[in-house]
């Protein structure tokens, strides 16, 4: 029986849901449609007005590129400047098909690992798309003087990274995110200068504003003055990120956020896949309930770290006395072709099993060691401090240990989530004019994201298909100006402005962050690594009980009048409590395993995560009902032309 | 372990502001020192008072929102770290630790510790990119950049600009910021063609928002959690005037 919505089996088109794929051969796809699509006169965008929500990778880079054709840009972000965006984060690289190796790779080939890695729950002809920009991207971020490393001959050089057999990633020492954000931050500013785009930092968007069943603006509050006022467009854009901090402990920013997502799919917008997310194996362990985030360490140590733990269990010897014979390096020895390298699903799937056996060290027995012993005694401590210098000295501060010395911990840690809102081919949601882009969209990396490869879809998004797939939209709609002062703004304006002064109102004996603290526990233990049924019904009786708590006993301090961040953060939270439920509500639908979504229902006897493809080779769409407990699930069917589902083997 | 704090409360850019005691409990010395922070907001909420406003995001030391200035110093005492990466293993038992936040005429007082520095914005805006519009750029390897030339401009474009070189500053000058940037774009072959109208147009810029002028002290560096070098100072200075003479030139 089908938990929710239409029967399982029922394979005819949704018809909320028109993808708008493209047909023909699929190296021909993106091309063919950037020639469909309408074009807006030069001397016509200005008189369009483009509202972006988030200025990372995607937002970043799509507001600058649209001040550039010309348009009229608004562009908003939480903090304080755009460059703070969470993108800056990222450590290892960007995958892009050059093929500058000589190796073997190629535009199909990067699709087709992309697809698989993704557990054959994503879009061929997005993927493939993304693949052929992929090539674009590294031109430009080159050409506006991204510092990328380079070889002797001053060439651009590649490393291979997580679960990739040919070298494609570019980096910039552990801090290729950075850099790439800069770029886009600085052809940001310079549009901004240029009086294209205008940017309003501590502006937080908390709704949709709906005319005509379209979206033309959005709500924001003044994180400032606390003022809460409507801006107006043609046409919305959001590319606020993902929501991992749904956990509580993530390695996301303490900022990120699903508010933006999260109210446009209560307007209307459906939410894809949201139990997709993805738990990075290299992350700093928990050190004590006072931790209030977590420390990602790139994968890129996976190359020349050797993951192990003790062979027996128990065994709460220092690492340097315990001898190779009593050591399971368990990833060499379950995987012998990928080794250490094996896609990030399993790496960490591994570890928690390890440590399940209670053979996990450090405190508390959640880790597992990333030994540089080796690679050091064949290389040269000089080769890996030039590798991983900063990564080694960031692992030092926090935990106190020398990791040229003392193997490092690591454990998994939530990490990206590859579920978001619903978009079709052009990136566009179910709500006509409101596109989402990067994290915060589902589109690219099905089941499970491959390493270095959320900067790629981030900036491919921003730079290379909105540009494109936006003109369309606006061009079809024409200009239409519109003011502040039409009843749905003054509306949706009130509905805001209620709700912050409910939260103020409330004045409880709990905190904020004590409730988001309880929340991530009951997220993590039963929609985390692994998820079985009694589980997650746990969790979905714990979750409306939590929110009723939430707004019923949540101590928040101060006024609206003024920078506020315990409000900010209700908000989020407030938020948060909501989706928390949708995720495991698709957790419970999707009964197979797949990517990052492990059920322990579903695994082959060598315990890898086992897909059900006759019943699930589709896309989860929820829509909101009104009911948070009672969403209606559609189903986006999912064709596989050029790469054929397999079990996914990294043996 | 216990700590007595001394934090700069402002309500608004308007307040006057004071320093405000308060017991710091229980801190564990695996706590980050925004960590130990955090624990004396949730007390103070629980009590019905006003936490302390401060900013921070990702916590790991890269995105340049936090900083305050402790005991006397940008960032505290932990060198090329971010004061989120600060640990209070750091500190002693019973230790007395002032917390203000970045104090310079550029960057007005928000509330409690956060400023807003925007300014850095602006100085970015007057020159600090590319001119390279989406869709234009050659092909990536068209243009090779000797190794040494590329690390160079990376270990300048690692600023993560959290304006504590500003705070650090005897004179708040933005200098190491600025400079920063026009040596991370000025030794690229990408950033050739605008390198001198860059650099004179920043100089401008920041000038006229209130940054100070540099005496080459050296405290920017000294507390930079980026470890920006002095050389970029040199550099910038090496370009303005072969910008002014280019200029004069073009006059004459």
């Amino acid at each position: 029986m089908p938990l929710f919505g239409s029967s399982d089996t029922d394979t005819r088109p949704d018809s909320k849901l028109d993808s708008k794929l493209p047909t023909g051969p699929i190296e021909q796809r993106w091309d063919t449609r950037r020639f469909d699509l309408k074009l807006v006169n030069p001397t016509n965008k200005r008189k369009y007005k483009v509202i972006i929500v988030g200025s990372g990778l995607a937002g970043g880079a799509a507001a600058a590129s649209l001040g550039e054709l010309g348009y009229n840009v608004e562009c908003f972000a939480f903090q304080d400047s755009p460059r703070r965006a969470h993108s800056i984060a990222a450590q290892g690289g960007i995958n892009a098909a050059k093929n500058y190796r000589n190796d073997g790779d190629s535009i199909f080939r990067l699709f087709y690992d992309t697809v698989k890695g993704g557990d054959f729950r994503a879009r061929e002809s997005n993927v493939y798309r993304l693949a052929q920009v992929s090539v674009e991207i590294i031109d430009q971020c080159v050409a506006q003087g991204v510092p990328f490393a380079r070889e002797y001959g001053g060439l651009l050089d590649t490393r291979s990274f997580g679960g990739a057999q040919v070298s494609r990633t570019f980096y910039a020492r552990g801090q290729t995110g950075q850099q790439l954000l800069l770029g886009a931050y600085q052809a940001l500013e310079r549009q901004i200068r240029a009086g294209t785009v205008k940017m309003f930092s501590r502006t937080e968007m908390l709704d949709v504003i709906m005319v005509d069943g379209r979206a033309r603006g959005i709500v924001v509050r003044d994180l400032i003055t606390g003022e809460v006022r409507s801006h107006m467009a043609d046409v919305v854009v959001l590319g606020t990120g993902g929501y991992g901090n749904v956990f509580y402990l993530s390695t996301n920013a303490m900022g990120s956020n699903a508010t933006a997502i999260w109210r446009a799919h209560k307007r209307g917008a459906l939410f894809a896949n949201p139990c997709y997310t993805q738990i990075h194996p290299t992350c700093i362990p928990v050190t004590g309930s006072h931790q209030s985030k977590l420390t990602l360490m790139s994968e890129s140590l996976r190359n020349d770290g050797r993951v192990w733990v003790p062979k027996k269990a128990g065994d709460n010897r220092p690492p340097d006395q315990i001898p190779e014979a009593d050591r399971d390096y368990f990833l060499e020895r379950k995987y012998p072709s990928f080794g250490n390298l094996v896609p990030r699903d399993v790496a960490s799937r591994n570890a928690k099993e390890v440590c399940d056996q209670e053979r996990g060290v450090g405190p508390g027995g959640r880790g597992v060691y990333l030994d540089f012993a080796d690679a050091i005694a064949r290389l040269g401590a000089d080769v890996i401090r030039s590798r991983y210098g900063n990564l080694f000295d960031m692992y030092e501060r926090i935990t106190d240990e020398d990791p040229y010395k003392v193997p490092m911990r690591i454990y998994p840690a939530v990490h990206y989530t590859m579920g978001g809102l619903w978009v079709d081919y052009n990136l566009m949601s179910t709500i006509p004019g409101l596109f989402v882009i990067g994290e915060a969209n589902f589109s690219d990396h099905g089941a499970n994201r491959l390493g270095a490869s959320a900067l790629m879809q981030g900036l491919a998004d921003g730079y290379f298909v909105l540009p494109y797939t936006i003109g369309d939209f606006l061009a079809s709609a024409g200009p239409d100006p519109m003011t502040p002062d039409v009843p749905e703004a003054k509306q949706t304006e009130a509905e805001v402005h209620d709700r912050v002064k409910r939260l103020l109102s409330i004045r409880g004996d709990r905190t904020v962050d004590g409730v988001h603290r309880e929340l991530g526990h009951t997220m993590w233990d039963y929609c985390g690594m692994a998820r079985n049924d009694a589980g997650l019904r746990k969790a979905l009786d714990r979750i409306p009980e939590l929110r009723k708590e939430f707004w019923s006993s949540v101590n928040v301090p101060g006024e609206n009048e003024s920078l506020n961040q315990s409000l900010e953060r209700a908000g989020r939270v407030a938020d948060f409590l909501e989706l928390a439920e949708l995720m495991c509500i698709d957790a419970l639908h999707r009964t197979e395993s797949c990517g990052g979504h492990f059920r322990e229902e579903s695994q082959t006897p060598e315990g890898e995560a086992q897909r059900d493809d006759e019943n699930f080779s589709y896309v989860g769409a929820w829509e909101y009902s009104g009911d948070l407990s009672a969403p209606t699930l559609h189903k986006e069917h999912l064709e596989f032309e050029y790469v054929h589902p397999t079990q996914r083997s990294y043996k | 372990m216990n700590l007595t704090l001394k934090v700069w409360r402002q309500k608004s850019a308007n307040d006057k502001g004071a320093m405000v005691a308060y017991e710091a409990r229980d801190i564990s010395p695996d706590m980050s020192f925004l960590e130990m922070l955090d624990v004396v907001n949730e007390e103070l909420t629980l009590k019905g008072e006003d936490p302390i406003a401060f900013d921070s995001d990702c916590r790991e030391g890269i995105c340049g929102m936090c900083g305050c200035v402790i005991n006397g110093q940008a960032h505290g005492p932990d060198h090329g770290a971010t004061v989120c990466q600060l640990h209070m293993r750091k500190f002693k038992d019973g230790d007395t630790i002032t917390i203000e936040p970045w104090r310079a005429r550029a960057f007005p007082v928000v509330r409690d510790l956060v400023v807003n520095r925007s300014a850095l914005d602006q100085i970015v805006q007057a020159g600090g990119f590319v001119s390279v519009s989406t869709g234009s750029a050659p092909e990536a390897n068209s243009a090779p950049v000797g190794q040494a030339v590329a690390e160079t401009a990376l270990d300048a474009a690692a600023c993560i600009g959290c304006g504590a070189c500003v705070a650090a500053c005897p004179n708040a000058s933005a200098m190491l910021f600025m400079s920063a940037k026009v040596m991370h774009l000025g030794v690229l072959p990408q950033g050739q063609p605008e390198r001198y109208d860059r650099v004179s147009e920043m100089v401008e810029t920041h000038d006229r928002l209130g940054f100070g002028s540099c005496t080459n002290i050296g405290e920017c560096s000294a507390v930079c959690p980026a470890e920006i070098p002095m050389d970029v100072i040199s550099f910038l200075n090496r370009d303005l005037i072969r910008s002014r003479a280019g200029r004069g030139m073009k006059r004459a």
